[in-house]
């Protein structure tokens, strides 16, 4: 049976919900297995009390996005350094 | 409540009743909705393995022939899922921490509990107590399957479902609170569904 | 398409539907005026929003299926007999009705026209919904040549089966492969199934040729897929994807 996974891609609306960039198109390293990706290239669980993204190569967790009332947390302690393309400006 | 939008013109969602005896802002739900948060993990029986750790770094482990030797209960209860939904008279079988805790020498106040996969919740040590919590091993008279948490999960009903963790693989016990997956990200610490404890500061 | 990068946190639009047209008996495309819209890239997607009237809300994402030139846009959704919210979105919403959406969403499951890499598309179900969007916007200047392969039921569950055949007719560079998992059209050349290592190498642009490819649909399906193109020797830098979860539209 396959897990009921999306990709990282499907956290966009939740993320750009705090933040004024995507930051699903943005690079970082994977801390556990220096892997480097894009956010969206994550594996996204979604059926659960907040979005969690996951490491494609070592299942670590990346990243974790909850959403209460009027507040959002997010803990990005498992991915260093995030590059972002930032269009338009120079 | 969240932020609530505009009503949809002739929706009403998946089918769901009220009832009286929810906690507050809950839905009642018939099926019994699958929440993970990574892969699930496949443990087969013969491999699995159950650690109690003390503070003083005492280990106490069960296998599976082990644990499954200690005296079950059946019991019925109600489950609290943060994500709202409830689900009433879920009938279980399993250990009570009672009884796998009982030859255990402690003074720690809080537990952590460990899941196969990464998992972690933690609780204060009492609400594992005087018959609050189990180690489920069967469902509706059915073995546990891996959607559900098998071959074995904690289920602690009067705190929201999060805190019941699936896959349960070690129960380490502090002096110290730890706070687990959830709880490092927002919510709350204890997570009493009938305080509608769901987020920090509630 | 500079519109499209604007930047800002995203907010609730409510849009209306200005036209509902029926795809397959399963799927419907809903056309939406939404105030505002910033306009889109193909392959995005836009969260929709329903709230029933005791306050019970749910949200699912929606692929785009309009180019982003349009100034309405449209969703293309297949209905789950067991969903919550696609039978609503098929079903019961009409025109005139409110909808609350956000969008557009995602810069990495995205095609830009000016991209001169050679294009393989690999659709499972309504997972053509956004690879639409990427033939639509394909323009009069587009260098890249297309190809889509069509993983579908049966020849009725074919989405867009008329305009897909029109831009494979007139010469723009877009080749469309069908394959039928159920059932396939009388005199098919090949039996019903899956995509297999077979039919990719058969049909789809070789490695070699370095194409950015695109696979979209159920997620066993994508997985399947990702790793079929891995295995044939694509590059997994060039292989893009989205799922569009368990039951998202069988292939
Ligand atoms: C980025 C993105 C884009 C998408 N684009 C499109 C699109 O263009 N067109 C389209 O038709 N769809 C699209 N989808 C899929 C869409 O978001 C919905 O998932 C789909 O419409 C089904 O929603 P539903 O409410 O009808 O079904 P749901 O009620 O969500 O149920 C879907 C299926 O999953 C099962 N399921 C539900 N909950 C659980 C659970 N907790 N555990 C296990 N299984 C469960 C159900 O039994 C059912 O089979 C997209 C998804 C993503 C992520
Ligand atoms: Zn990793």
């Amino acid at each position: 049976m396959t897990d009921n996974r999306l990709d990282g891609n499907a956290a966009g609306g939740a993320l750009r919900e705090v933040f004024a960039v995507d930051l699903t198109a943005a690079t970082g390293q994977c801390s556990n297995c220096s892997q480097r990706l894009a956010l969206a290239e994550s594996r996204l669980y979604t059926h659960a009390p907040g979005l969690v993204g996951r490491c494609p190569g070592c299942d670590a967790v990346l990243f974790r996005l909850v959403r209460g009332p009027g507040r959002a947390w997010l803990d990005l302690r498992g991915v260093t350094c995030l590059q972002f393309a930032l269009p338009g400006a120079t | 409540m969240s932020v609530i939008g505009i009503v949809s013109p002739g929706f009403s969602g998946r089918r769901r009743g009220g009832a009286p005896d929810l906690p507050p802002g809950q839905y009642l739900t018939e099926d019994f909705p699958v929440l993970s948060a990574g892969p699930t993990p496949h443990v087969p029986k013969e491999s699995w393995n159950l650690t109690v750790t003390t503070e003083t770094g005492a280990a106490h482990h069960w296998d599976w022939a082990g644990l499954t030797a200690l005296p079950t209960e059946r019991f019925t209860v109600d489950l609290h899922c943060v994500t709202k939904w409830s689900k009433l008279a879920t009938a279980w079988e399993g250990i009570s921490l009672d009884t796998l805790l009982a030859g255990v020498e402690t003074s720690a106040e809080y537990a952590l509990a460990h899941s196969y996969g990464g998992y972690t919740t933690n609780l204060p040590l009492e609400d594992l107590l005087d018959g609050q919590a189990w180690i489920a091993v069967r469902y509706d008279g059915e073995d546990l399957t891996p959607e559900h948490g098998g071959p074995a999960r904690l289920l602690v009903p009067h705190l929201y479902l999060w805190k019941s963790a699936k896959w349960v693989s070690a129960i380490r016990l502090l002096n110290e609170d730890h706070p687990g997956f959830w709880e490092s990200v927002g919510y709350h610490n204890y997570g009493d569904p009938w305080r509608e404890q769901r987020y920090w500061g509630d | 398409m500079a519109r499209a990068t604007v930047l800002g946190r995203l907010t609730w639009r409510v849009a209306t539907v200005a036209a509902v047209r029926d795809e397959t008996p399963t799927a419907r495309t809903i056309v939406l005026d939404v105030p505002g819209w910033p306009g889109h890239l193909a392959g995005q997607h836009v969260d929709v929003r329903l709230t029933a009237p005791d306050g019970y809300s749910t949200q699912r994402s929606y692929s785009v299926a309009s180019a982003p030139r349009g100034d309405r846009l449209e969703l293309t959704v297949e209905s789950l007999p067991d969903g919550e919210v696609s039978p609503y979105l098929t079903r019961v919403l009409s025109v005139g009705d409110p909808l609350e959406l956000r969008g557009p969403i995602g810069g990495w499951f995205v095609w830009r026209p000016e991209a001169p890499e050679p294009v393989q598309l690999v659709a499972g179900g309504s997972g053509a919904v956004p690879l639409m969007a990427m033939i639509r916007a394909r323009t009069a200047g587009t260098a890249a040549p297309f190809r889509l392969l069509y993983s579908v039921r049966d020849p009725e569950a074919v989405l867009y089966r008329d305009e897909l055949r029109g831009a494979s007719e007139d010469g723009s560079g877009l080749d469309v492969t069908y394959a039928y998992t159920r059932r396939a059209p009388e005199g098919w050349p090949r039996p019903p199934g899956r995509v297999d290592a077979g039919l990719l190498a058969e049909t789809a642009w070789a490695p070699e040729l370095a194409p950015a490819c695109y696979v979209c649909g159920p997620t066993g399906f994508v997985e399947t897929v990702a790793d079929l193109l891995v295995a044939a020797g694509h590059d997994p830098a060039r292989i893009r994807t989205e799922r569009f979860g368990p039951g998202g539209g069988r292939p």
